[in-house]
């Protein structure tokens, strides 16, 4: 199989969108163009309301994504596996795919007898540990997220420690939303290494409304904005993974 | 989330539900949970060959890549690694009408890492780990890292008391990235390592765990992670005789377990020589203990002097008696 790029929007908000258009549909939108996006609720000690705990599980949902709602302390242990589960979850319906491509149409993983499953895990181990993976994380920091952005920060920090950790190649973006002009800004490019944040984190002010929606949307769009740039010229515009599941 | 259903739904299996497996007909009878976790349940269960503990998850992968560590193990010649594989299949769950991936292994019974010391005694800590090392050993020899090395995933079983490695759901190849970690025990979460599997990554775990044996109460990482557990070290009796030990696994500079045995072992009899008094501290619960033990040789001693005082006296008039009879 040809190694291609796991694309991911990480999605990190404490609650429900307030401005433009659905984030549902954008997320699905980002999932017709190969992206995978999965969404962490923060909470404070107070709990989620029922609205925002909606659209976080249909966001990540329609985005083919993981979902999860923590408590702020748990953050970090939860965005890289978040992250990991979400990789592997696309994987395996890659590998699905080139299973029915070559059993026959009716054939998943789960028409294997379990001793032959167990090479095709190898498969997906092998692609998870080796294949390059792309992660634009998007974070509210609309009102109440204020409090907790140290905690995301020492988060992204132990994502890329995790991640830097696989053979394969890491790119990270950083976004955060609402922007100082418009609803979304990109505070980091593309970069392996998320130890650049620490400049940029202090820098941050909270805005007034949610624009998730949006903001999905101008991230999927920065997405396909590289695809097309020269860097993906060379790696093929197939090269992205569509996820389908088990 | 659809899996948080599934998944509360598994935990809650009524005793007595009867499993059989798609593939290989195989039935079990559920008796009880044994534990749940973030990748799945584990039961008790009863098969045509007896007691047997069961994985059910509704998550394929967990089932898939677990059953390949448990399998590379049972090749591993004379060592106990995990439990022992049995059987893989799926269920066709009738409530929900969905296949559940399972696998069986042997049922290990004994106690939990932590519970067995309190019970048994402090002295048993050591003896465990050196277990623990020499089993951790021959995994990294075999090319493995366990990964997620922490006290729930350990059970102290049988006669001799012999420790026994549970969930190989962090078991990863070496050079690749630690598969499932807690941060506690995690060198990366520590800022003292990577999360790449390397057979020091388990040696971290390994100082961790005996550190958080002798400060019960979980505590979190601070500004200078190494001084803080170097001062958490020398402020404890047990502790500071591993100190060289500790630090060495801490900060990485073990390439195999068997050196940090090596060196745990050299460090128990070092401390057998006898003690300086200023090494126990006084205000520590063990340290009242050995004063205890200091007071009553010191009336042992007493008694010793009595007796031969007695026995002088004796011999003293004997021999006036004998020079008496001489007379």
């Amino acid at each position: 199989m040809r190694k291609g790029t796991l694309r991911q929007i990480l999605l990190i908000t404490d609650g429900c969108s307030n401005h433009g258009e659905d984030p549902i549909a954008m997320a699905s939108l980002a999932k017709e163009q190969g992206i995978t996006v999965n969404v962490i609720g923060v909470l404070d000690q107070d709990t989620i309301d029922e609205n925002g705990l909606r659209e976080i599980e249909g966001i990540a949902m329609a985005g083919g994504g993981v979902s999860q709602v923590v408590y702020a302390k748990q953050l970090s242990q939860t965005v890289q596996m978040v992250t990991r589960k979400a990789m592997t979850q696309t994987l395996q319906g890659v590998v699905n795919k080139e299973l029915k491509q070559i059993l026959g149409s009716d054939t998943s993983l789960e028409d294997l007898p379990p001793e032959k499953r167990g090479e095709v895990m190898e498969v997906v181990d092998e692609l998870g540990e080796t294949i390059e993976l792309e992660v634009l994380i998007l974070i509210d920091t609309s009102g109440s997220m204020k409090t907790k952005l140290p905690t995301v920060k020492e988060a992204l920090f132990d994502l890329s420690l995790s991640l830097n950790a696989r053979t394969g190649d890491n790119q990270f973006s950083v976004f955060v939303f609402p922007g100082k002009q418009g609803n979304v800004e990109k505070v980091m490019d593309w970069t392996p290494n998320l130890e650049a944040l620490s400049s940029v984190f202090p820098k941050l002010t909270s805005g007034g409304l949610t624009p998730t929606g949006p903001a999905l949307r101008e991230a999927v769009s920065y997405y396909f904005n590289k695809k097309r740039s020269l860097r993906s010229l060379i790696s093929g515009d197939e090269s992205y993974f569509e996820e389908s599941s088990m | 989330m659809m899996n948080h259903t599934l998944k509360n739904h598994l935990c809650k299996l009524p005793t007595g539900t009867i499993i059989t497996g798609k593939w290989h007909r195989k039935a079990y009878k559920m008796i009880k949970l044994l534990g749940n976790g973030a990748n799945g349940v584990v039961y008790l269960a009863e098969s045509q060959k007896g007691l047997v503990a069961i994985k059910l998850s509704d998550n394929n992968t967990t089932i898939l890549s677990e059953v390949n560590v448990l399998k590379r193990f049972s090749k591993v010649q004379g060592a106990a690694l995990g439990p022992s594989l049995l059987d893989v299949d799926d269920w066709l769950d009738p409530s929900t009408n969905r296949l559940t991936p399972f696998y069986v292994m042997e049922y290990i019974k004994g106690e939990e890492f932590f519970s067995f010391i309190k019970k048994r005694g402090k002295e048993w800590m050591i003896i465990l780990i050196l277990q623990l090392l020499s089993a951790l050993d021959k995994l990294h020899k075999e090319g493995w890292v366990f990964g997620d090395l922490k006290p729930e995933n350990l059970l102290v079983a049988g006669m001799p008391p012999t420790i026994r490695l549970l969930d190989v759901g962090g078991t990863t190849l070496q050079g690749r990235a630690i598969k499932e970690f807690t941060e506690f025990y995690d060198r990366g979460y520590w800022g003292l390592g990577s999360r790449k599997a390397d057979p020091a990554y388990d040696l971290f775990a390994v100082a961790m765990m005996m550190i958080h044996v002798c400060y019960p109460t979980q505590f979190t990482k601070k500004e200078n992670a190494r001084q803080q557990l170097l001062s958490m070290i020398e402020a404890d009796a047990t502790l500071r005789k591993y100190r060289k030990a500790l630090m060495k696994a801490i900060d990485g500079t073990y390439k195999q377990a068997i050196e940090m045995k090596r060196d745990l072992v050299a460090a128990i009899h070092h401390s057998d020589l006898p003690p300086k008094e200023k090494h126990v501290p006084p205000q520590t619960i063990p340290s009242s203990r050995s004063r205890k033990k200091r007071r009553k040789a010191k009336k042992r001693r007493g008694g010793v002097i009595e007796t031969a005082f007695i026995a002088a006296i004796l011999l003293f008039v004997y021999v006036l008696y004998l020079y008496g009879q001489v007379l």
